[in-house]
């Protein structure tokens, strides 16, 4: 049997780069000016996962994502810098998911891909930063989680040793497999594309994709199966329909309030003790601090 | 009304601050609704820790206490959370959005199939009545917590679940003791009855301090400074300002040069360029060199004693004064008017 790692993404809108040209008149974030990218510490979780297979001949990284048709271009991606193959989770019915229904989701997937050993995952989405979707899915699979990895040490008699990183200082731990492992940051950058594997992949493509496309796949396709992108709707996951989407979903949005980020005109003000003060409260009302 | 529960983090026999800041919180939440603060703790060697704890106004205190429950682990501590929590059925449930807690909440809510949000930095009471049911409901958990990167601040909350549970940013709530006499009750928790020995299937093999590498890219808030800081001590100030509105410390060449900072630091042409939601130049002139490296920030200070300096031209605020004047002055009135 092979040691099967499963690597969870998503394709994030790039909310890092909001630079002045992504904000619109008001002062509010332009999202559609916003490219769509893979989350930066799925990359480091994907980077784990590829070091493991690096050391490991029967290791097979799968990458698993949710979200609308376009979200197969981090699979690709993923592919290019050595993923093996690639599972789209999409429906519309999906939509509107907190992390609870998204975790239950998820983990639908995951079971469908047993026997696995290793699940691994960025800490956290740069749209939401919650980091929950990882541990809620390690208890709905009911399995142990190692959040805030920085380091797969070692992968050894169904043992997974990982350091982590925390915000004082480091812990290494060990626990036997399966086991969910959340990659933070500090986690060394992903490797690059190589160039081989992007020849390979350029033409893999999900169901929902081909229907888009202009070119016909069919032929090309049934030659060389591994260019098949599996995608999965709810009819292919066992699913609760109360437990999916904004039915599944407890939290509620109430209010969403726009950061006021631009200042038109560049105010000049002297280190008086008033002015300093009002130039704080200005600051965190318009929540630009705290 | 049911109660409020504060999971609360222990290192060295301590409680650690976040902790206290959340039950401060929790405390003036519990006289709106007029119920009661409870606070769950889990370590070992726990006999004294309600001195620490009743000053800021905790009724009841449930006390997991073993050896193997500290240091933290996920499973162990999940175990008794979730067991406490379904007989004790919260209201509210609230834990400091730490490595711990951002660890342990999801867990909790997984297993209690409840709503949970991440990184509060405010906690309101409010009501809310379903557009579609017209259903209203009374005095629910305002959760509101930047989003989108910081770009916008969304209210959530969880009409349908109980408790309705949040992760609370370290330092956003005030410290504040209740009364040095406030009394409460201790409650043992028959930890037999939760815990198994599958919960410890995670070894912690090492722990230490270490310090992180540093990276200022990905901070929202860089304040930075030039050679107009004038020296390695002045830097400290910068420090201080970074740390407290949770930003990093960034620097212009001249500064490195100078010996102030660490290159790793350094913004510009030779060093790293970087996009924060907000950057303050402190004592930086703005060579063209520097300008080209954080000129796309969302919005940029600068505190210069020189009205001419090329930095203020791109700034949106300028303070025309001392670095070393101007910043203590930040840092107390963010501290007098933050929340």
């Amino acid at each position: 049997m092979s040691f099967r790692i499963i690597v969870l993404a998503k394709q994030v809108p790039d909310t890092r780069n909001v630079g002045k040209d992504a904000m619109k008149a008001d002062g509010t974030v332009n999202r559609a000016a916003l490219p769509a990218i893979f989350n930066p510490e799925d990359l480091n979780a994907l980077e784990q996962a590829l070091r493991i297979k690096d050391k490991m001949k029967d290791a097979e990284v799968i990458i698993l994502t949710m979200g609308p048709t376009r979200a197969s271009e981090i699979i690709r991606e993923a592919m290019y810098r050595g993923a093996d193959r690639g599972y789209l989770i999409t429906d519309r019915k999906f939509a509107g998911s907190d992390t609870l229904a998204t975790s239950y989701t998820i983990s639908l997937a995951v079971k469908k891909l047993a026997p696995y050993h290793l699940i691994i995952s960025g800490r956290q989405a740069i749209d939401g930063d919650t980091a929950q979707v990882g541990p809620q899915a390690a208890e709905k699979l009911g399995i142990p989680q190692i959040t805030y990895a920085e380091d797969v040490q070692s992968v050894e008699n169904n043992i997974v040793t990982v350091k982590r990183r925390l915000e004082r200082g480091v812990e290494v731990v060990s626990c036997p497999m399966p086991a969910l492992i959340t990659v933070h940051s500090s986690a060394p950058a992903c490797r690059n594309r190589n160039s081989k594997l992007l020849m390979k992949f350029k033409h893999a493509r999900a169901v929902t994709e081909l229907q888009e496309e202009t070119k016909d796949y069919t032929e090309l396709h049934s030659h060389r199966p591994y260019l098949k992108i599996e995608e999965w709707s709810v009819a292919d996951l066992d699913a609760d329909f109360e437990m999916l989407g904004l039915t599944g979903s407890p939290t509620k949005v109430k209010k969403i309030e726009n950061v006021i980020l631009q200042q038109k005109d560049s105010k000049v003000i002297s280190s008086d003790d008033k002015e300093v003060e009002a130039l704080m409260v200005e600051l965190i009302n318009n929540h630009v601090i705290g | 009304m049911n109660n409020i529960f504060v999971y609360c983090e222990i290192e060295n026999g301590n409680v650690e601050d976040v902790s206290l800041e959340i039950l401060s919180k929790g405390r003036k939440l519990a006289n709106q609704l007029n119920c009661k603060l409870e606070a769950v703790v889990i370590g070992t060697q726990l006999n004294n820790i309600e001195s620490q704890l009743f000053p800021y106004g905790v009724d009841v205190i449930h006390v997991a206490d073993d050896p193997r429950l500290y240091p933290y682990t996920t499973l162990s501590h999940a175990a008794v959370v979730v067991n406490v929590f379904k007989e004790e059925k919260p209201e509210i449930a609230l834990f400091g959005a730490t490595s711990v807690g951002r660890d342990l909440a999801p867990r909790v809510a997984s297993a209690l199939k409840c709503g949970l949000t991440a990184d509060c930095t405010s906690l309101v009471i409010g009501d809310h009545t379903e557009n579609k049911t017209g259903t209203e409901y009374k005095n629910l958990l305002y959760q509101i917590r930047p989003a989108f990167g910081g770009n916008i601040i969304a209210t959530i909350i969880n009409p349908d679940t109980r408790p309705q549970m949040a992760t609370v940013r370290e330092g956003v709530m005030k410290k504040e003791i209740v009364s040095t006499t406030y009394q409460g009750i201790v409650k043992k928790v028959d930890i037999g009855a939760f815990i198994t020995d599958e919960d410890f299937i995670v070894k912690i093999i090492e722990r230490h301090i270490e310090e992180q590498k540093i990276n200022i890219k990905s901070a929202p808030i860089i304040v930075a400074g030039g050679y107009g800081v004038g020296s390695k001590e002045n830097f400290k100030l910068l420090y201080d300002l970074a740390d407290l509105v949770g930003g990093q410390v960034g620097a212009s060449r001249a500064a490195v040069d100078a010996g102030y900072v660490d290159h790793a630091r350094q913004v510009g042409q030779t060093g790293v360029t970087v996009r924060p939601k907000l950057y303050i130049a402190c004592g930086i002139s703005g060579a063209v060199q520097h300008r080209a490296g954080m000129d796309q920030s969302v919005q940029i200070i600068s505190i210069n004693n020189d009205p001419n300096a090329p930095i203020n031209l791109i700034a949106d605020y300028t303070i025309i004064g001392n670095v070393s004047d101007v910043i203590p002055k930040m840092i107390r009135y963010y501290k007098e008017n933050s929340k």
